[in-house]
């Protein structure tokens, strides 16, 4: 067991149901305490792989995080450690009201009522969502609805936070409101987004990512100050285009 | 979008609201099945039910206007099943015509079942609007829990309910999508892209439930739903089942 390493993927490949090929050999170390982002175009394959780190989904078992592998055995273990925030709050919050999302977690764990009550009362107080206990989910704003949604794995305490698009479909008020938040999480993070100005703020490694094989991997203000990079990847706008 | 609720009076405070919800289930049960086990044509005893029912109208605070609104929905479907019945059963003709060589007649035994279908889901379905306007759907759910409904059940039903109302929004977002593309389009027409329409809301809500599924497999999610907090039967719904008991078997006391 290698001390340190939040994640290590080993010449992962992954291929989808319908014959596509979805991830092609991912090698990847990710170190605790780092904050990462995953950036590519649509289709790269960001969210494939962040499902890959809790075992959702299984490509050749290639991956340990925290030194365990991503196998049955350890999935428990495994789901506790790993935080999986999905990219629509409409799926993470499937409840009928905020309690009961947040509590889902530790309840399964088969964690005590007192715990519980304590877990899901910490969490809403790290996104800064207490009162909202017994709200439906419905009727919450989409900002509300994302701290929602990482509070339903805070309530986990992981060790490891994977979002997936977090900033998608927010105004900028709230995005930086929840960047402030990401900000303050002691935890591993793994972010798959597009946002180049949340990546810039929050993460000090970028990988980019492109259909389903890594292309570059290196600090972010080296690879955001790519420009030719970025075009190649879809990620900025074209020169032709831009009439540069 | 904002949308009605189900149980849009369910934030009141009365005593029937108080209740716990498995005495409210029960006792609902428990006069549908009296409602539709009392013979046909005993109108005085269904008088009685519809006394009790607005009693508990009245004892919910729940206006009654409302009530008697939402209960119009059953109408049509009852008179879909039920409409051809007086055309059919055998018995004493209170009307015929004669269209081209058919013969048609409509006979009071016919009727009679017609009048007896309508009065009783009418009284069934009064009840159950009383049940949901007084109850918090998420008690409703904990309450059939604790009655040993099965859980998949409950948990569709929770399903449900958290997702209709984003269906609802899909839908009506593709309709007015529809809308401003579409002028001047023939029925035809109208009934392909309402076609397009259901099957593309089909797969959305199939792949949302695949998603919503790793969601909860990501907190640990293992097939058991385990629901935290507690429900309590207290004096109140002893008083309450007991009356409505009584009450439901005083019909059968007094006529039979």
């Amino acid at each position: 067991m290698l001390p340190g390493k939040a994640v290590e993927i080993f010449g992962l490949s992954y291929v989808y149901p319908d014959g596509q090929c979805g991830l092609n050999n991912i090698e990847l170390t990710i170190n605790c305490g780092e904050s990462v982002a995953l950036i590519g175009p649509n289709g790269a394959g960001k969210s494939t792989l962040l499902l890959h780190l809790n075992g959702i989904l299984r490509g050749n078992t290639a991956i340990r995080v925290q030194g365990l592998p991503v196998v049955d055995k350890h999935i428990r273990e495994i789901r506790k450690k790993v935080g999986m925030v999905f990219q629509e709050p409409e799926d993470q919050l499937f409840s009928l009201n905020v309690l009961e999302d947040v509590a889902f977690g530790p309840v399964n764990m088969g964690y005590s009522k007192e715990e519980v009550n304590r877990r899901v009362e910490q969490a809403l107080h790290k996104v800064g969502m207490r009162g909202y206990e017994k709200r439906s989910s419905h009727h919450l704003s989409i900002g509300e609805k994302k701290r929602i949604a990482i509070a339903t794995v805070l309530s986990l305490d992981p060790e490891i936070l994977a979002l997936d698009e977090p900033t998608s479909s927010l105004d900028p008020r709230g995005k930086w409101a929840l960047i402030e938040l990401l900000q303050k999480l002691p935890v591993t993070k793994i972010i798959a987004s597009h946002d180049l100005e949340m990546v810039r703020c929050l993460c000090g490694r970028t990988i980019l990512l492109d259909s389903g094989r890594i292309v570059a991997d290196g600090r972010t203000n080296q690879i955001l100050g790519d420009e030719a990079l970025l075009r190649a990847h879809g990620l900025a706008r074209d020169a032709t285009a831009a009439g540069i | 979008m904002k949308h009605s609720f189900i149980d849009e009076y369910s934030g009141l405070d009365s005593f029937v609201h108080r209740l716990d919800p498995r005495t409210k289930l029960l006792c609902s049960l428990t006069f549908i099945l009296a409602v539709v086990l009392t013979p046909a044509g005993t109108w005085k005893v269904f008088a009685i039910y519809l006394l009790i029912v607005l009693g508990l109208i009245w004892l919910s605070q729940l206006p009654l206007k409302y009530v008697l609104k939402r209960s119009l929905v059953i109408f049509p479907f009852v008179i879909m099943i039920a409409i051809f019945v007086p055309f059919f059963k055998q018995g004493q003709v209170a009307a015929s015509y004669d269209i081209g060589t058919w013969h048609i007649a409509i006979t009071y035994e016919g009727l009679a079942v017609l009048a007896n279908v309508i009065v009783k889901a009418w009284l069934c379905i009064l009840c159950l609007i009383v049940l949901s306007s007084s109850t918090k759907f998420e008690e409703l759910l904990h309450g059939m829990y604790r009655l040993r409904v099965p859980r998949v059940f409950v948990q569709i039903t929770s399903f449900m309910y958290r997702y209709m109302f984003v269906l609802a929004d899909q839908a009506m977002t593709m309709q007015m999508a529809r809308d401003s593309r579409n002028y001047g389009l023939n029925r035809g027409n109208i009934f392909k892209t309402l076609g397009n329409m259901i099957g593309v809301l089909f797969i959305r809500s199939y792949e949302r439930a695949e998603r919503i599924y790793a969601a909860m497999l990501s907190r640990g999610y293992s097939g058991e739903i385990i629901v935290v907090n507690q429900l309590r039967f207290r004096l109140p719904d002893a008083y309450f089942a007991s009356s409505l008991a009584l009450l439901l078997i005083c019909p059968a006391i007094l006529w039979w």
